[in-house]
């Protein structure tokens, strides 16, 4: 008898598929279930953000900040508001970093609250996702309450704010932290250490150490594997320092450290930081004038900077070129999600394709982000 | 009298045809009720409300419209599909869930055909329904569809075995196929259901029968063939229309037919928990309808709180858990049998 | 370290490495190193015992608009916690300088994507192509001279 012949497929993930989480396309080479290889094909969302920077001028930048990643487009604001900053070399009131540090945290649980209940829907739990989306409606209310828009804020400007904290901004706040921290624990209870979730995410994409740092991920992604890595510790920016909170990291407690299990706790621990974060900022803001130290015109000196802060997904920096005139003349933005999805291959090979799956969310990108 | 239609009209030509269609009549009310039921339970499971609007009280009318706009839908062929295996795969589908509503006896006076070997005959129809769902993901030419196909045929025939196992074990206490004469041994107040230990062991073989029975049905959390985030649908990613809401209302069927069986074989099927009271053909009807749908909402229930097992995860549990326990537990259930005369 | 001491080790394993360095930049100082050296030089400080810079931050394309097209490393060492910039300069109309992806991974898309929106070409890059824009466009976006094409694929592209 003839021996028989297999073939490796070729499958198409996305970019019209529901766990893609947006517009990328990954190109799977399958040998029945088991995926020999991944390749990523991104570009999809392209919104040329980095050509657009260089008809605009300084301020006017900030609204493309805000939709390179549009689940968290307060950090992104921030990251940039930073880079100008340091470009003019200008000190912003204190009252002006507190609330960007309050909006940056509240920010990053609204994102991460996506990325878990998104990552509960992947797996197969659609319960986890839509309280998930509950509780990130409040922040959403208090981001409203404060600047009028609900995902695309165009709130922190160089030097400043575009409004103060609205009457009862820290009265609700603290209302939502109350009703928040025990959803936390329900949803533990519910999906993070359901049997079969961790069944799913243990020891599926295993991301070790040395090699997240070689790739350059950062955030949750890296922390994920074990690396105590957190920009807002390690280099201080807005008034992190202030602060009394903890880096969480993977520890591989239901199986590998640097597995999908991993990072997606990590990011349900950094809530709960967050929180933390919050609280201590609205026990010690002080008073003053959010806009004083808004520059008449945007007009950096000759000269480069590259600032990166903190984002939910990871290290987002800005690279901005100045020359001296009222718009730069080079901004590119080192996104997390771009570095971060860059290392698919190397984690989703030799797993399921249902492990693809959860390789993916597990990492949490935004094609927004990825794209630019 | 097994079953008033043939009673009254004979065994005939009508006879046979108007007890044949009754399962019908049944069916598509009761699709529509669990279609609406499960749009309102998962919508407060998950702190909504769901449907509120179409038909004003509560959205009753929702899968009323549902429905109707599936009727009038485009009929989608793909151009590359093996037409006539993608025409003929929905009907299958659904013939394999209806045939099994006629060994169902939904009253001491009805059962559409009261045949010995009754609950032999439900397992082997019901595998007519892999034939239909490898047929439509073939047909389809699609990867997505024929993954799903591959990953439903693996694992409703594993699952066959666990639930066949845990099926012998009644069968074996009661020493008959007949599902009426099931019915009948469990007869009396509700402490003499199976599932109640009348005889032990046979609480863990519902268990084990429950479990399989809900990867037979292709719900969570063993959804994998159709596992919307990963397979997009699996077998029915291609299909539109009509033929969509025949492999929709195949679903709902068979999510009854298994939850009537495990009604009958542990829960005393047609029996009134009150002994003689409430008991009759009429109420017969009621109680095994209600029992079939306590069963239809804990699947309801789990498919909103579990999370979808991985392909191989689900093998593992079906060939290294659930089998080898149904097997240890027909052995018990024998030696019983044998020990007790 | 600081970077004057990293331009010093730098210099003196290339003598001819540095061309350019800059301790008074605004905001950061930076070094300019010879295009044709940065993989040695990629090399060298990554694996070097008091330098170490095993993250690669950002890869950035720049046009100078002197005729010159540029790429600016901004390099970490998680282990020693110090930073340097690094620019390699590549004339316009030869932009090509030695991939730094076998060094550090990161490179690998951001060297694409500097491909894909300034045309220049790293050797040894195991996957050159464009990464955000079409395979089939025309032209290298960010370049200051750049001139979007006029149809592309039979759509007008101008609006």
């Amino acid at each position: 008898m003839a021996e028989l012949r297999t073939e490796e497929m070729v499958l198409n993930m996305g970019p019209q598929h529901p766990s893609t989480h947006g517009v990328l396309r990954v190109e799977l080479v399958v040998d029945g279930e088991v995926v020999v290889d991944a390749i990523p094909h991104i570009g999809y969302l392209h919104r040329c953000f980095e050509k657009h920077a260089e008809a605009m001028n300084y301020q006017q930048i900030v609204p493309y900040c805000d939709r390179m990643d549009y689940l968290a487009s307060m950090n992104n604001d921030h990251a940039y508001v930073l880079a100008v900053e340091k470009l003019l070399n200008i000190q912003v009131p204190e009252r002006v970093e507190y609330i960007r540090v309050i909006m940056a945290e509240l920010q990053r649980i609204a994102s991460h609250l996506v990325a878990i209940g998104t990552y509960g829907l992947d797996i197969g739990a659609f319960t986890p996702f839509l309280y998930c989306f509950r509780d990130r409606e409040m922040i959403l209310d208090l981001f409203e309450t404060t600047c009028g828009a609900r995902l695309l804020y165009n709130y922190m400007w160089p030097g400043g704010l575009s409004h103060d904290l609205p009457p009862g901004f820290i009265e609700k706040t603290r209302a939502f932290i109350k009703h928040f921290r025990p959803t936390i624990k329900e949803l533990n209870d519910l999906l993070s250490y359901n049997e079969i979730f961790v069944k799913r995410t243990a020891n599926v994409g295993v991301l070790p150490a040395d090699i997240a740092i070689n790739y350059g991920a950062s955030g949750p992604t890296l922390r994920g594997s074990g690396v105590k890595w957190d920009l807002r510790k390690d280099e201080p920016y807005s008034v992190y320092h202030k602060f009394d909170w903890e880096v969480m990291v993977g520890k591989g407690d239901v199986g590998t450290v640097g597995d999908c299990w991993d990072r997606y706790m990590v990011r349900v621990w950094e809530m709960e930081q967050s929180l933390r974060i919050i609280e201590q900022a609205l026990d010690t803001i002080p008073e003053g004038d959010v806009q004083s130290a808004i520059p008449k015109r945007v007009r950096p000196p000759a000269g480069e900077v590259y600032m990166r802060s903190e984002t939910p997904r990871g290290e987002l920096g800005y690279y901005i070129i100045s020359d001296g005139g009222q718009k730069p003349f080079r901004v590119k933005a080192r996104a997390p999600s771009f570095v971060n999805l860059s290392l698919l291959p190397e984690i989703s090979r030799g797993y399921l394709i249902a492990d693809m799956i959860a390789i993916i969310g597990s990492v949490d990108i935004v094609l927004g982000d990825t794209d630019r | 009298m097994h079953n008033f239609i043939t009673y009254y009209i004979g065994t005939g030509f009508w006879g046979s045809l108007v007890s044949s269609i009754l399962p019908l009549v049944y069916i598509m009310p009761y699709a529509l009720v669990t279609m609406w039921l499960e749009l309102k339970i998962s919508a407060h499971m998950q702190d909504r409300l769901g449907p509120m609007r179409t038909g004003r009280w509560h959205g009753w009318a929702q899968p009323l419209a549902d429905v109707t706009k599936l009727l009038q839908k485009e009929d989608i062929i793909p151009a590359a599909a093996d037409k006539v295996l993608y025409l003929l795969a929905p009907a299958l589908v659904f013939i394999g869930s209806y045939a099994a509503y006629a060994a169902i006896p939904f009253s001491p006076a009805y059962i559409g055909a009261d045949i010995n070997l009754g609950i032999f005959y439900i397992v082997a129809v019901s595998a007519i329904v892999v034939l239909g769902i490898l047929m439509a993901g073939w047909s389809s030419n699609n990867k997505w569809s024929l993954l799903g196909a591959m990953r439903t045929a693996a694992q409703l025939v594993s699952y066959e075995i666990p639930s066949s196992l845990a099926i012998l074990a009644v069968v074996m206490v009661v020493g008959s196929f007949n599902l009426n004469d099931v019915c009948s041994a469990q007869s009396g107040w509700f402490w003499n259901w199976f599932v109640f230990g009348k005889f032990p062991f046979l609480f863990i073989t519902f268990i084990i029968y429950f479990i399989a029975s809900l990867a037979e049905t292709n719900r969570a959390p063993f959804d994998i063939p159709e596992a919307e985030s990963e397979l997009v649908a699996g077998y029915h990613t291609e299909y539109s229309g009509m033929r969509f809401a025949f492999f929709y209302l195949a679903e709902y069927a068979n999510m009854f037919v298994v939850a009537a069986v495990a009604a009958v074989l542990f829960f005393g099927g047609w029996n009134s928990p009150f002994g003689a009271y409430l008991s009759g053909p009429v109420w017969g009807a009621f109680w095994l309808i209600s029992k079939g749908m306590v069963l239809v909402f804990i699947q309801i229930w789990l498919r909103w709180t579990l999370p979808r097992f991985r392909v191989d995860q689900l093998m593992y549990l079906s060939w290294k858990i659930l089998t080898p326990f149904a097997l240890l537990n027909i052995f018990a259930v024998g030696l019983w049998v044998v020990l007790r005369g | 370290m600081n970077a004057n001491e990293i331009q010093e080790k730098i210099k003196t394993r290339f003598p001819e490495g540095v061309v350019e360095f800059k301790p008074d930049a605004v905001a950061e100082p930076y070094i300019v190193v010879r295009p044709e050296l940065i993989r040695e030089i990629a090399e060298f400080i990554s694996a070097d015992p008091e330098m170490k810079f095993d993250y690669l931050m950002s890869l950035s394309g720049v046009d100078f608009n002197d005729g010159n097209l540029g790429v600016v490393y901004h390099l970490y060492s998680m282990e020693k916690r110090h930073r340097i910039v690094i620019k390699a300069k590549v004339p316009k109309d030869n932009p090509e300088l030695p991939s730094v992806e076998p060094v550090w991974k990161t490179a690998n898309w951001h060297e694409r994507e500097a491909f894909d929106l300034f045309g220049i070409n790293f050797k040894d890059h195991p996957d050159m192509r464009r990464i955000l824009l079409p395979d089939d466009w025309e032209g290298y976006p960010l370049r200051k001279d750049y001139k979007v094409q006029e149809y592309y694929r039979g759509m007008k592209v101008p609006y």
